[in-house]
């Protein structure tokens, strides 16, 4: 299968062609630079994604919480962490970091506060 | 009318005021003070939940609520001030003196040894770019249905339709869609993407948005809630070919068409704007053509990245620090900065000569992309700095650094060459 990714890890915004079968990567054309070449293979298998959203907090009815995933979460995974969190409530106080829910969707990877609220 | 006094005094608790309020207690102002009309610190980046900042500053990429609560908690570390809920109505720079309505102590006089204009910008509406049709509810800013949805709990809509392909517009796809809305596309006015490739990336193409580039609206369409709107493609005068143009169904329109420097305080008090950034003019210190007022951020040009409106910042808050204690009064020898060959403008505007072993950022923008390019700073004929660069392209800052002590004359033209002419 052959797949054309574009480059984020630099402004040049390469156009890089990855061949490959399933998580085995043939060829990579295209790529200015190892970090591309790194990026595009990586793209390629297994693309993750940095999640951001809010969460509702206990008690307040306008104030949210926002929070991440404290390292990317596999792409195809984003939705089924959104219903997750969507359900989720976080109680007062809160500080930056804390975790909000463990290992989402079996994933290893935890949502966690991106903001203090007293 | 109640009385304050301070060192230093700071419209706007974003991220420019807040750097600007560190670097002044660092450099040894007393009391430094920031008036801010929101009820928290942290301006735009309280909904700027998504992560891309701090990249430059801090090495790691960041979510805006992360990035500023850095700069909130150095703050209150060093003791530094602020007034919430308290929207500054006038600055009186011969007096050194702001006026500021405050829900808390009501109308009141801040004395300052020198001010930091430090508001920001704000979004330009459908109004400025004059789209015909109705009137109907479900039209928004970007910014303010990203402030609806991710500070107050607001959804704005199901089926959406975002006029700009900038990073904003771009964002509130992505977040609108992981909300559960329906992007049905972007609308770009002209014929490259305005905002960064990532964006459209991780925004557009993770959630299969299509991006219409070298199309606009036309009209919107509805009486009490939007039904759809009328999308065209352009020619090359980005004029509408409307015998082309589509209906699109949708009950929201997003407009992310631009950025406005938020002036009206500044224009009020006679501080001289510079015509292209819509900004005051400033020099290497980020002081304005009134000296005991300085400005800093996206209220002087608009940024495409807070890290650079952090250290911008703090080179305000230094130098109105030095103004306060009764440095920099000094006799400036002034040099103007001249637009050269695809540069759209330059700031600072103006450089203090006269400072000693001075190191200058001209931080600039192009008027139109290029390849294979130099970028050139020249005195009086001479070339006092240069650097290549692969590709310059009007949605990302460049920059050149030239040291003080090598003007030779009354002006620094800056310009973009190609490589090898």
């Amino acid at each position: 299968m052959k797949k054309e990714i574009i480059c984020t890890v630099c402004p040049r915004g390469c156009h890089i062609q990855v061949e490959g079968e399933g998580d085995n990567v043939i060829s990579v054309e295209g790529n200015a630079c190892k970090r591309g070449f790194t990026y595009a293979s990586a793209e390629f298998s297994h693309p993750v994604r940095i999640l951001t959203t809010t969460v509702k907090i206990k008690g307040a009815s306008h104030d949210l919480l926002p929070v991440r995933s404290q390292s990317p979460l596999p792409k195809e995974k984003l939705f089924e962490c959104m219903d997750i969190i969507r359900g989720a409530e976080a109680t007062l106080p809160v500080k930056c970091g804390d975790v909000i829910i463990p290992d989402i969707a079996s994933t290893g990877i935890n949502i966690v506060a991106t903001k203090n609220i007293d | 009318m109640n009385k304050v006094l301070c060192d230093v005094a700071i419209i706007g608790g974003g991220p420019a005021g807040l750097a600007a309020a560190v670097a002044a207690k660092e450099e040894g102002a007393k009391k430094v003070l920031i008036l801010e009309r929101d009820n928290a610190l942290g301006g735009i980046l309280q909904q700027c939940i998504h992560p891309g900042f701090g990249l430059t500053r801090f090495g790691e990429e960041l979510t805006g609520p992360e990035y500023y609560g850095r700069f909130v908690e150095k703050a209150k570390k060093s003791g530094v001030e602020y007034m919430l809920n308290s929207m500054v109505l006038q600055v009186n720079h011969e007096a050194s003196e702001v006026i500021c309505a405050s829900s808390e102590y009501g109308l009141t006089a801040v004395k300052a040894g020198s001010i930091v204009l430090a508001m920001g910008c704000r979004e330009r509406t459908r109004a400025g770019i004059m789209v015909p049709g109705t009137r109907p509810a479900g039209l928004y800013t970007a910014g303010s249905a990203q402030r609806l949805i991710n500070r107050q709990n607001i959804m704005v809509g199901k089926k959406v339709v975002i006029l700009g392909s900038g990073d904003i517009g771009m964002i509130m796809a992505r977040r609108m869609t992981l909300e559960g809305a329906k992007v049905v596309m972007v609308v770009e006015l002209m014929d490259y993407l305005a905002g960064l490739t990532r964006n459209r990336v991780q925004c557009l193409d993770d959630f299969g948005i299509p991006l219409k580039l070298a199309h606009t609206i036309t009209r919107i369409e509805g009486n009490e809630r939007v039904t759809g709107v009328w999308v065209a493609p352009v020619d090359e005068k980005k004029q509408p070919l409307s015998d082309k143009a589509e209906f699109v169904e949708c009950d929201t329109v997003l407009f992310s068409v631009g950025l406005l420097p938020e002036n009206e305080l500044t224009r009020k008090a006679g501080i001289k704007i510079n015509p292209v950034t819509n900004g005051p003019e400033v020099n290497q210190y980020m002081q304005t053509s009134a000296p005991s007022v300085f400005a800093c951020g996206n209220v002087v040009h608009v940024n495409d990245l807070v890290d650079n409106v952090s250290e911008e910042s703090a080179t305000a808050g230094k130098y109105a620090a030095q103004y306060a204690m009764g440095k920099l009064q000094g006799e400036q020898k002034t040099v103007n900065c001249v637009t050269g060959r695809n540069v759209r403008y330059l700031c600072p505007h103006k450089v203090d000569a006269n400072q000693k072993n001075g190191k200058v950022t001209l931080y600039f923008r192009v008027l139109h992309p290029e390849e294979g390019v130099r970028l050139v700073a020249k005195c009086g004929g001479d070339i006092i700095a240069s650097h290549k660069e692969f590709r310059v392209n009007p949605g990302e800052m460049n920059h050149i650094t030239i040291e003080t002590d090598k003007i030779t004359s009354d002006s620094v033209t800056v310009e973009v060459e190609k490589a090898g002419e």
